[in-house]
């Protein structure tokens, strides 16, 4: 059984549309006839991209300027749910997506399914799987109030899988004014530096936690990543002492990340953590403690001192 | 300068949380404490107002049990008094259930800036500010990593996917403050006295002119169909390091072809 119609909140840009959004495009033509996408910006970049997918028509915003996305995407999508009745809104737990979710559910009052890793379609209705505690248990929730279902993945739920169609057809939708609620503006856009394999798609990575014992410690990360290719990650504990930037954290409140190879360094493994990681397919950890719930995760666990392991393994890389 | 912080009291992280099995959501019937992710809010809100030369911090929080731990917690760090809202109807509420509520009892308190965690640490949605904002049709910023605030205007540093985004905002406004970007100050011996005599105003969802069925279980129409265990991962190999253990991890990565 499936849906007439899935909306896709599709976010991307100047190149296309982003992973996390060909992931839920692909996830939705299973679950209903009809796909279409609604993009606060980059509508025209991403038709191919979406067209690919299954995406039929992107309806791309118009207008929307130095505003946020969320106030002013959500104002337009009220009407446009509106006028096209789709069953079910999609949208990746990003933050854009969030904030557009969120506004979207008090202007339509409808609930928001949030966090989610599944969906399927039961006796017609939306049913979402969430992980809860740490990943250790998954609930099944059934959406009953009226349509659309609005629904949130992660990112890295669902495989982004090409369908073999051409490129969307893309419509205008012009620009709701919001009020006094849209009044906030961007007024600088700064990007940090990114350079090497991104934590994204990397094969491997390579990451330090509170272990390193002090920041210039994380240069070892960064070292062994060097060596192996390999995109470079934290926990959250590191990210929020100030050693390394957000872009670099792996887990619940940072990136999801599912490589060949995971390589955990000084990492305890709080389920703040794991959630972001336990979905790689080798795990290595090194911690000192052997209580450390990474272990329970690890294909290979070394209980040591990061500060002898990471260096002779370095060592080794090298002279092979 | 009037700061208004929505604060969570949750079950507190250290314990294995559990599902109350006749509803299947979170069992809240232990003490709660003071959301760890609100602490920056409340942190925030301090050093704004010391920065503006002066005004008040006041906070809310939706608790059942007439719950005041966590909100203590937060007096005792320095804000000056507390709304709370306590009422048997909002058992499972959701995100949108408990905005219509804050939304509600902050509309009651002038307030020039509304601060919140980006998430709570058991629910983690990451929405509620938003709709808080939505409810009372103030502008907002989320993920919040830097606020400045001068002759009305709210300059915050907004957190991106690719870094950060300038984001300038003229007040009233509802802003969310990611963890980690100011240190939660430690309540003083003072500060704990001091809190235990600073008003805590409860209300139920009459007070607020709230219909009972647009919040908890009812308002939140969504139904729990199963709860099944994640698999666990294959428990692997264990080596303590004795000066080679490094090896060990070489052969792996050799086994995997990554080297």
């Amino acid at each position: 059984m499936t849906l007439a119609q899935i909306l896709l909140f599709a976010e991307g840009d100047a190149d296309g549309a982003s992973g996390l959004t060909l992931e839920l495009a692909t996830k939705a033509r299973d679950l209903a006839d009809t796909v279409t996408a609604f993009a606060p910006a980059h509508g025209d970049a991403m038709a191919a991209d979406l067209g690919a997918h299954g995406v039929s028509t992107v309806y791309a915003l118009e207008g929307l300027g130095e505003g946020l996305i969320g106030v002013h995407a959500a104002a337009a999508l009220a009407g446009h749910i509106e006028a096209t009745s789709p069953d079910a809104v999609f949208f990746g737990q990003t933050t854009d997506g969030r904030d557009t979710a969120a506004r979207l559910a008090v202007l339509a009052d409808r609930p928001v399914s949030t966090n989610n890793v599944g969906a399927e379609i039961v006796d017609g209705g939306l049913v979402t799987e969430e992980p809860i505690f740490g990943g250790t248990q998954n609930i099944f929730t059934a959406y009953r109030a009226p349509a659309p279902a609005l629904a949130m993945f992660r990112p890295k739920s669902f495989e982004a899988e090409p369908s073999g169609g051409g490129a969307a057809a893309v419509e205008s939708v012009a620009a709701v004014d919001p009020g006094e609620a849209g009044r906030a503006t961007v007024t600088g856009r700064h990007a940090e530096e990114r350079s090497g394999p991104q934590l994204d798609d990397a094969a491997v990575v390579v990451s330090g936690g509170r272990g390193l014992g002090q920041p210039e410690a994380y240069s070892m990360v960064d070292e062994l990543a060097g060596l192996l290719g390999a995109a470079s990650g934290a926990s959250r504990a590191i990210v929020d002492a100030g050693w390394v930037p957000y872009a670099k954290q792996v887990g619940q409140t940072g990136k999801v990340v599912k490589p060949s190879v995971y390589i955990a360094c000084g990492i305890s493994g709080a389920t703040q953590h794991l959630v972001g990681m336990k979905g790689s397919k080798n795990i290595v950890a090194i911690n000192k403690d052997p209580e450390a719930p990474i272990f329970g995760v690890a294909d290979l666990g070394i209980v040591g001192d990061v500060h002898k392991v990471m260096p002779a393994l370095i060592e080794a890389l090298k002279s092979r | 300068m009037k700061v208004v912080v929505c604060v969570k009291q949750i079950p507190d992280p250290a314990i294995p949380g559990e599902l109350n099995p006749e509803t299947n959501t979170l069992a809240r019937d232990d003490k709660l404490i003071l959301d760890e992710s609100d602490s920056y809010g409340v942190e925030m809100a301090l050093q704004l107002v010391e920065a503006a030369g002066g005004g008040e911090v006041s906070l809310v929080s939706m608790a059942p049990r007439s719950e005041t731990s966590g909100l203590r917690t937060a007096l005792a760090m320095g804000a000056d008094d507390a709304v709370l809202i306590s009422d048997d109807a909002l058992a499972g509420s959701d995100a949108l259930g408990t905005a219509k509520v804050l939304g509600a009892a902050i509309g009651e308190l002038s307030a020039d800036l509304v601060l919140a965690g980006v998430e709570s640490s058991d629910g983690y949605t990451g929405t509620v500010p938003e709709m808080v904002a939505g409810v009372m049709g103030l502008p907002s910023v989320t993920f919040a990593k830097h606020i400045e605030i001068a002759d009305g205007v709210a300059n915050v540093q907004r957190q991106t996917e690719a870094g950060y985004d300038q984001v300038e905002c003229a007040l009233p406004a509802v802003v969310s403050v990611t963890a980690g970007v100011v240190e939660p100050r430690y309540p003083s011996f003072k500060g704990i006295m001091a809190a235990k005599k600073k008003p805590v105003a409860e209300k139920d969802l009459a007070a607020l002119g709230i219909d009972q069925a647009s919040v908890g279980t009812a308002g939140a129409r969504q139904e729990t169909v199963e709860v099944t265990d994640a698999p666990e991962r294959e428990a692997g190999e264990i080596i303590t390091d004795e000066g080679d253990a490094h090896q060990n991890i070489v052969e792996f990565l050799a086994e995997l072809k990554v080297i």
